[in-house]
């Protein structure tokens, strides 16, 4: 039996070697992707447009100013006298924000009574509305008791610390789902031509004339893509981790075996669609979208599962992703072992079995 | 082309009873009974859709019977089909190598696919290029083979494990005359070591070269017997071969003469089948009068064109009545 799949493994890899197109396309095209989309994808709000006005011009508004400055979230675009020119500079975007300071300010402080600013914001893009807003509460927390030039010893005070990703870097966040997402489909669309080019050309017909048994020939051929989608994994954890900073901080042991686990998934699913497409076109199209969408969507590589309605969060527990995803960022970010993420190794585990099986009961009986 | 005297020593290698495939309500092989015995050159004679890939594929295990059962080398059809792949060849009516493997790449990974290995493997991939002919070329990509090298070297791969039977459908489709006649050397080379060769066919040449041949027509088995058997259909001196002008025409005029039962057309002649020999007078008679005058008419041994067309009509005619 191991003679058989050994054979069928070499012969693949063979014409995998001699396909070098499609083994360019393979190892090439996650890099491509992972640089497109670390670069593109990113949450992160820099260089925000701000328009000033200040109305009290004193020392103490200046200060403020300043604290916004050189927060380096920030960048001053216009100095008004009044906001009658802000609906101009917002309406055109040369403003993404405008921050005003009454005449009262520095009276208000003098005097200990509380007092107020206007952050102006172009809500039209929620999301980078949302963050500046953000940015915004910080710097003013930070400065209001330089302002007041004591030291503020609030009954309660909260101190947010954030671990594992002190600077909220999205690329931090976004890498392993880019991983997984890249996988996910270079190895559903490789495992799913390789097996459809069979039955186009025909060779299908002879080989099961032959003592190969369909889950002999199935291993046999997805054991080489396997190999190509580790190489390939290593390759975008690599180059993740020399261009954006994404830390690896356990063990780099545990991230080949949760690798492996979600490869062997998607190239089960690989196979299940082999079976369901007679040519290599329709095989391509079932693939791309069974394995693109639902490991963009649903797998909480960009939204997050919690905030999804209810069924879809039902529907996200099939899509391999979500469990990768979830453990690889424990691993990576995190650091942490199997005792944390087993639950997702495990849904992985079921996964690949669950395909595999029905991908070899679909491939004795359409075959 | 001679037709050898049935061959075989009388063990029965591939057997099939009242063996039928519907595909929905079509009826692709209808209760086909037959047996083969070891050494023989067993021929599947029918057109496109007769049901002759249907039954070999029945006969390999890659498609389980509607109903009746068979055996193949000692093994059931139907509930040991995992067995009875490691006892046969099969070359498919469609391209059974990788166009982008070499030949030597081709025969290791088939080799292994039968399970071979080691000496053996060795041993065999050697034959393979030899029977095709293939010494200089082993390390060439299968594409840019010539049809008929491509052909013996798919044969040559699917004997790699020296099955006792093999199943060629429509093995020399799309190769040249001297590319066919190399290739039936080798199965005449197979069969003179023993092994079974079951081959369809709609070649009434290779049909020739078969020691028995099954007609079939619309998944029913008409006909099987020895091709001189077969050819004894008709009375002697009873078809005859006629070379005239315009033999399209002449074809409708002759088909209304009394004692003529069928007339066809083979290339640029006529075969005329009468009921009995002395009718030659009253075709050549007619065709004068009509204006054909014939250059030749004369009795000939019956094709197996003759044959096939004959047995079909009188299959119809039975059915109509």
């Amino acid at each position: 039996m191991i003679r058989r799949v050994l054979a069928v493994t070499v012969k693949e890899l063979l014409q995998l070697k001699r396909d070098w197109r499609t083994l360019i396309a393979l190892l090439g095209m996650p890099v491509v992707m992972l640089l497109i989309y670390g670069f593109a994808l990113s949450f992160d709000v820099q260089d925000i447009r701000l328009a000033v006005v200040d109305r009290s011009r004193t020392a103490e508004s200046r200060e403020l100013i300043q604290a916004f400055l050189q927060s380096g979230y920030f960048i001053r675009v216009a100095s008004l006298d009044d906001t009658r020119e802000l609906d101009g500079l917002l309406d055109s975007g040369r403003a993404q924000a405008a921050l005003v300071i009454d005449a009262g300010l520095a009276a208000d402080v003098a005097a200990r009574r509380p007092t107020s600013i206007q952050l102006v914001l172009d809500g039209s893009d929620s999301q980078t509305a949302s963050t500046i807003l953000g940015y915004a509460r910080q710097i003013v927390a930070a400065t209001a008791p330089e302002l007041l030039d004591v030291e503020l010893e609030p009954p309660v005070a909260a101190a947010p610390v954030v671990w594992y990703n002190p600077n909220l870097e999205s690329s931090i966040f976004l890498v392993p789902g880019l991983v997984a997402f890249i996988l996910m489909i270079t190895s559903v669309i490789a495992t799913a031509l390789a097996v459809v080019r069979e039955k186009e050309r025909g060779t299908m017909e002879s080989l099961r004339a032959t003592p190969l048994r369909a889950f002999e020939l199935l291993i046999g051929k997805t054991l080489p893509y396997l190999l190509v989608g580790s190489v390939a994994a290593a390759g975008s954890l690599g180059l993740a981790w020399l261009l954006f900073d994404v830390p690896i901080r356990g063990s780099i042991l545990w991230l080949a075996v949760l690798t492996v686990l979600f490869l062997a998934g998607g190239l089960g699913w690989g196979v299940l669609i082999s079976t369901l497409a007679d040519t290599q076109q329709v095989a391509f199209q079932m693939g791309l979208l069974s394995s693109m969408l639902p490991t963009l969507l649903l797998s909480g590589f960009v939204f997050p599962i919690s905030s999804m309605p209810a069924a879809l969060q039902v529907i996200s527990h099939i899509v391999p992703a979500r469990y990768f995803i979830a453990s690889l960022r424990e691993v990576m970010l995190k650091g942490v072992g199997p005792e944390v993420w087993w639950n997702d190794a495990l849904a992985l585990i079921v996964f690949g079995v669950v395909v595999m099986g029905l991908a070899t009961v679909r491939t004795v009986r359409s075959l | 082309m001679s037709s050898p005297a049935p061959a075989g020593d009388g063990e029965i290698v591939v057997s099939a009873h009242d063996l039928s495939r519907s595909f929905g309500d079509f009826v692709a092989v209808d209760r086909v009974s037959f047996e083969v015995t070891r050494g023989e050159i067993f021929g599947f004679l029918g057109s496109n859709g007769a049901g002759k890939t249907t039954t070999i594929r029945m006969l390999c295990g890659l498609l389980a019977p509607t109903s009746g059962s068979g055996t193949v080398a000692g093994y059931d059809i139907a509930t040991q089909a995992d067995r009875v792949k490691t006892r046969i060849g099969y070359m498919s009516q469609r391209f059974s190598l990788y166009a982008d493997l070499t030949v030597d790449e081709n025969l290791r990974f088939w080799g292994g696919a039968y399970g071979l290995w080691g000496d053996r493997l060795h041993r065999r991939r050697e034959w393979a290029v030899e029977a095709a002919g293939l010494e200089q070329r082993r390390h060439s990509l299968v594409r840019d083979l010539p049809g008929g090298f491509r052909q013996r070297l798919a044969l040559g791969s699917a004997l790699l494990h020296e099955p006792p039977v093999v199943f060629l459908d429509e093995p020399t489709g799309g190769v040249d005359p001297e590319a066919r006649r190399r290739f039936w050397d080798l199965i005449d080379d197979l069969v003179e070591a023993g092994t079974t060769v079951f081959v369809t066919t709609h070649s009434m040449d290779e049909a020739e070269r078969c020691h028995r041949v099954a007609l079939m027509h619309a998944g029913e088995l008409l006909a099987l017997d020895t091709v001189p058997a077969l050819k004894d259909v008709f009375p002697k001196d009873c078809v005859l071969e006629v070379g005239c002008p315009r033999a399209a025409d002449a074809m409708e005029r002759l088909e209304e003469v009394a004692g003529v039962e069928d007339v066809s057309l083979f290339g640029d002649r006529l075969h005329v089948v009468v009921d009995r020999p002395d009718r030659i007078g009253d075709v050549e008679t007619e065709l004068d009068t009509g204006g054909f005058t014939p250059f030749e008419v004369r009795a000939v041994t019956p094709s197996l064109e003759d044959v096939f067309i004959k047995v079909i009509r009188d299959a119809d005619a039975g059915e109509g009545t």
